[in-house]
């Protein structure tokens, strides 16, 4: 399995909540928080591997807090997680920089781990 | 290009329901221009005109009043004073003469003889003595002895000195008239020197110069007898078909009496101490025919202004109407493609909302199903281990399906910015169009490619154009029968934007499908569409700065313009 640590932020409690247990279950070691300042709390005592972030959460917006921590950790791959298309939002919204992956809510687990790696620079053999 | 223009989708739409009444509409406005243009312009013209007429009537009018009368008063003046001379000439002889010689046969023959000569028109002489008889008589006739006491002329004479008579064919069986004088000699008695005098003396000075076809110039005596003969009134000595006129001294016109059929002039002239009444009439001549006559180059001069001015008119008006039409098609167009560009927007930002909040809750209900096949699968020995994993596969395929129509609908591409590059539009419409070779060579479908003139490059998103062709060509093969046939035309426009046109001969679109076909969901393919297809075109076409049109027939096929311009800048919404 893989040896990273994840943080998923998402103001949907339930989401991130039950993708931590999902991770946890295929041995990835992840941890949830439902807004920008607590993952940037949470940040401080842990290291974490890859950050995924909703675009959207009250309080700081997931491109102010992508923007926060890739100031803070450069090394710290980031996947935007969204339940908007691209028509929604002028391309200025997103800090396209910053952001590694991008995954379109609801998706596949499987999905989400393949970004992981992908972000990481893991080949799939290294991954099994 | 003009079939683009005329057909773009909004004005389809206009001219099909608003056909008859717009066409009455112009027609009316048309007609109330012909003919308000009309009278401001030929009014003036005909009032002109019938003034000018009236003025020459009443020319004609006066020239003829005045032609009438002066032809009076010359011919009655040489009337009276040929009567005149002659009554002159008898009192002359009557005073000159004493009774004994004029009684003398011999001596009144000389007098007679010289009065014929002198004067004229004489044709005998008598004496008659104050009981009536005449006494002495010389002429062509034995009339010596006759009684005219009991004679109205007699008594006139008596009291008078003088009289005229009417014109009588008498013993002599011609026209004549008979002039007599009195004489009153010293001692109270008193004799008569009577004449007859030749009609045909006085028939010559009734003569009027330049006299017309039907005009006429008679004398008629106070009782209304013709003393003259005369064209169409009357014989002579016959009753006049001409009413005896008023007395009055002087000349007369009357315009109203009207003799025979003919309306005409009648002037009259009593002639004094005499009971003749000299009677001029002349046919008032037909006077519009003779202003047209007259007038002719004014005639023509009207007609040709008039005609031309009705075809200006009509030019004109028909231009001006056209421009009109044309300017409210064209403003009603305008607002039409306003109003669906934002119907079109509204319903993009309503349903991209809509996936957007639907998007969480599935992405919450397919991990929550995630997780529970995740604890079915790694727990051994679980109750209805299988029928659980089945359920749960279906609710994770259930999201799937929803998942695929929200990201369909927000128009999702992995990519999520626009990446703008130099694109050749024909080369990426052979790439495109090379996608569906397979299929199009299995079904026989004919692909035709035509770039026009000289392309230039455009600065866009390859990908999200080829979704957008794709798209298109994708309707294209399927609304064709096997062996069809879709044109594809790339041409320049004005240099700023190239069109690309894709045209295919299959079935059409209705109309009342044509308004709909942009709208999300909208299919007409039943179970086999999601109906985003073109919704998800249009919103591309829309991003990259471009104009979508359609315009199709049922049963003769459906084009679709693109237009796409160099370069987009992206707009701040």
């Amino acid at each position: 399995m893989m040896n990273c640590r994840v943080l998923l932020i998402d103001d949907e409690e339930e989401l991130v909540t039950t993708l931590v247990e999902r991770l946890e279950i295929r041995g990835i070691c992840a941890d949830a928080m439902t807004n920008g300042h607590d993952a940037l709390e949470k940040m401080r005592d842990v290291d974490y591997h890859v950050v995924v972030a909703d675009l959207k959460m009250p309080g700081l917006s997931g491109p102010e807090v992508i923007e926060i921590i890739k100031k803070r950790y450069p090394k710290v791959k980031i996947v935007l997680i969204t339940g908007h298309g691209n028509t929604a939002h002028s391309e200025q919204e997103y800090p396209v920089n910053e952001i590694d992956e991008i995954l379109m809510k609801p998706f596949h687990i499987d999905n989400l781990i393949e970004a992981i790696s992908r972000v990481l620079d893991i080949s799939g053999e290294e991954k099994q | 290009m003009e079939f683009f223009k005329q057909m773009i989708l909004p004005f389809r739409l206009l001219k099909n329901t608003d056909k008859s009444e717009d066409l009455k509409r112009y027609r009316r406005l048309w007609w109330y221009s012909v003919v308000l243009t009309l009278l401001v312009s030929l009014v003036p013209l005909l009032i002109m005109t019938g003034v000018n007429f009236l003025m020459f009537r009443e020319a004609i009018l006066t020239e003829i009043r005045y032609d009438l009368s002066r032809n009076l008063s010359s011919t009655s003046r040489s009337l009276q004073f040929v009567i005149e001379e002659r009554l002159s000439a008898l009192r002359y002889t009557v005073r000159e003469t004493t009774r004994e010689e004029l009684l003398d046969e011999e001596r009144l023959s000389e007098t007679f003889q010289n009065l014929r000569n002198t004067f004229g028109g004489f044709v005998d002489l008598g004496v008659i003595s104050s009981d009536g008889v005449q006494e002495v008589y010389v002429g062509p006739y034995n009339l010596e002895g006759v009684d005219y006491s009991d004679q109205s002329a007699f008594d006139e004479v008596i009291i008078r000195g003088m009289y005229v008579s009417d014109v009588f064919m008498g013993h002599r069986h011609f026209p004549h008239f008979v002039i007599s004088v009195k004489y009153e000699s010293n001692d109270g008695d008193f004799h008569i020197l009577r004449a007859t005098v030749d009609m045909d003396y006085l028939n010559r000075l009734i003569y009027v110069p330049n006299m017309g076809h039907s005009d006429d110039i008679f004398i008629i005596s106070r009782e209304g007898i013709m003393q003259t003969p005369s064209r169409s009134h009357g014989y002579l000595l016959e009753s006049s078909t001409i009413d005896v006129p008023a007395f009055s001294p002087d000349i007369e016109i009357d315009e109203t009496l009207s003799g025979t059929n003919l309306t005409c002039f009648l002037g009259y002239c009593y002639i004094e101490n005499t009971p003749f009444i000299l009677i001029i009439t002349k046919e008032r001549t037909n006077l519009l025919v003779e202003w047209f006559e007259r007038q002719s180059l004014l005639l023509v001069f009207l007609i040709t202004s008039a005609l031309l001015i009705i075809l200006v008119v009509f030019w004109s008006v028909t231009k001006m109407v056209k421009h009109v039409r044309a300017a409210d098609r064209h403003r009603t167009q305008v607002l039409m493609n306003i109003e669906y560009t934002n119907k079109m927007a509204t319903i993009g930002r309503l349903s991209a909302s809509v996936a957007h909040e639907i998007n969480n809750p599935l992405a919450i209900i397919n991990e929550k199903a995630g997780l529970l096949t995740d604890i079915v699968s790694i727990t051994d020995e679980f109750p209805n281990r299988e029928k659980t994993l089945k359920a749960l596969g279906t609710i994770i395929g259930s999201v799937d399906r929803c998942s695929k129509v929200t990201h369909r609908l927000l128009g999702f591409t992995r990519k999520m910015q626009t990446k703008s590059e130099f694109i050749y539009l024909p080369q990426l419409l052979e790439e495109v169009s090379n996608f569906l070779g397979r299929e199009a060579l299995h079904r026989n479908i004919n692909i035709y490619h035509d770039a026009r003139g000289d392309i230039p490059s455009i600065e866009s998103d390859r990908s999200q154009l080829q979704q957008v062709f794709l798209n298109i060509l994708n309707n294209a093969v399927a609304a064709v029968e096997n062996g069809g046939k879709i044109n594809i035309i790339i041409e320049p426009v004005n240099g700023q934007k190239v069109a690309v046109d894709i045209r295919d001969n299959g079935s059409g679109i209705s109309e009342e499908n044509l308004t709909h076909i942009f709208e999300p969901f909208f299919s007409t393919k039943g179970e086999f569409g999601t109906g985003l297809g073109l919704s998800i075109t249009y919103g591309l076409v829309q991003k990259l700065g471009g104009t979508i049109d359609v315009e199709s027939e049922l049963d003769v096929g459906t084009a679709f313009r693109i237009t796409l311009p160099l370069k987009h800048e992206p707009s701040v919404e």
